[in-house]
């Protein structure tokens, strides 16, 4: 792990990941999306409006997956200073929050056909409704850190502390009386039938990996505006 | 190397600390973060009369029943061990269907019944498709 937080070695790896992660997502995404528009049949009860699902659970489990990892981002940047953590902290809270809302958006508008309402405070809406907020609060103290591309303690502590919101939203379900339907996949398998969930595994991979590209993205030019700063300064200074 | 450990440890026990904190609260949240009252809760705990609540739970087979007016509707919301009789005046979602799930927003009467001004229909986890036959179809109960 310590090597890979060298910042020349990671830039070494990441810069040819980049490309794999994204058209490779893309990919997946295109076939997913094919998939679940024409070969998959239609819900018994909910219609064609089930097809929303293909956009809908990646990007849940993409807000939740992205707060997951800004957290051990953190937790990595506390305990050991390693800048690098730091600016990938960073480098995922914008996209995490860009697909809580389009989980947000998406979950909307399915709820308006098959619930009858575009938005009810149950502890599932509300939770990730906090969710996208606690992206907003920890994008907010990242752009008041004063460290170059990376963020302050206290924006790595409220990563970490935001952490909780988690499996509250994963509970919230099972806990709760709430108009969100219980969890389709656990543990003990899937009560989504294989026609319906096949396509999933390929949107939910496909959007994981260009995730994955978007933050090495960000990560790559965070790194390269320290370099410019860094260069202008020298300049400056001969 | 020993100040690096110590910021593991305070970092791994805040956060277990936390966590476990958040975790206890919510799950002593349990009936006040509820969404909606089951006909069973209604039964334990005592809802005065036009007091705005939610009641939630399954649509008693058959026992939708349209108004000689045409828009108001009448059916019972079970859930295994109690029942509530509602009415309803207005539209209500696609899903809404006997054996299925329901959430009625509105208030109780003091004969025990309850007025609903909204209706929203509640499915359950499963997705499947309209091929399939048989008992799977069939939903048990609504949690």
């Amino acid at each position: 792990m310590h090597g890979f937080a060298n910042p020349a070695r990671f830039l070494g790896i990441a810069k040819p990941l980049t490309p794999w992660l994204a058209w490779g997502g893309l990919l997946l995404i295109v076939i997913g999306a094919i998939a679940g528009l024409y070969f998959s049949p239609a819900d018994y009860l909910q219609g064609q409006s089930v097809r929303i699902l293909y956009v809908h659970v990646p990007a849940a489990w993409l807000g939740m997956g992205g707060w997951t990892g800004l957290a051990i981002a953190s937790l990595m940047q506390f305990v050991w200073r390693h800048p690098l953590s730091g600016i990938a902290a960073r480098a995922i809270a914008l996209p995490g929050a860009l697909f809580t809302a389009l989980c947000l958006a998406t979950g909307s508008i399915w709820g308006r056909p098959t619930w009858g309402t575009w938005w009810e405070w149950d502890g599932r809406m509300t939770s990730m409704l906090v969710l996208l907020f606690l992206y907003f609060g920890y994008i907010a103290l990242a752009n008041a850190s004063d460290e170059r591309g990376s963020v302050s303690r206290v924006t790595a502590i409220f990563g970490l502390v935001g952490a909780v919101n988690i499996p509250i939203i994963n509970r919230s379900v099972v806990w709760w009386n709430s108009l969100h339907q219980r969890p389709s996949i656990t543990l003990q398998g899937s009560s989504i039938d294989n026609a319906i969930l096949w396509p999933l595994g390929f949107t939910t991979l496909g959007f994981t990996l260009l995730f994955g590209a978007i933050v090495l993205m960000r990560m790559r030019a965070s790194l390269a505006e320290i370099k410019v700063d860094a260069r202008l300064k020298r300049m400056a200074a001969s | 190397m020993k100040a690096k450990h110590q910021r593991l440890t305070l970092g791994v026990v805040a956060l277990v600390a936390i966590i476990g904190a958040a975790l206890l609260a919510m799950s002593a949240l349990k009936d006040q973060a509820a969404y909606f009252y089951s006909p069973a809760d209604v039964k334990r705990t005592r809802i005065e009369p036009g007091k705005a609540v939610r009641l939630g739970g399954m649509v008693a087979d058959k026992s939708i029943v349209r108004q000689p007016d045409g828009v108001t509707i009448r059916f019972v919301v079970a859930d295994g061990a109690d029942t509530v009789p509602v009415v309803f005046k207005g539209i209500v979602p696609d899903l809404f269907k006997e054996n299925s799930g329901v959430v009625a927003e509105g208030r109780f009467d003091a004969g025990g019944t309850f007025i609903a001004d909204n209706i929203l229909a509640k499915h359950d986890e499963r997705y499947m498709p309209p091929q399939l036959e048989g008992d799977k179809h069939k939903t048990g109960k609504v949690e």
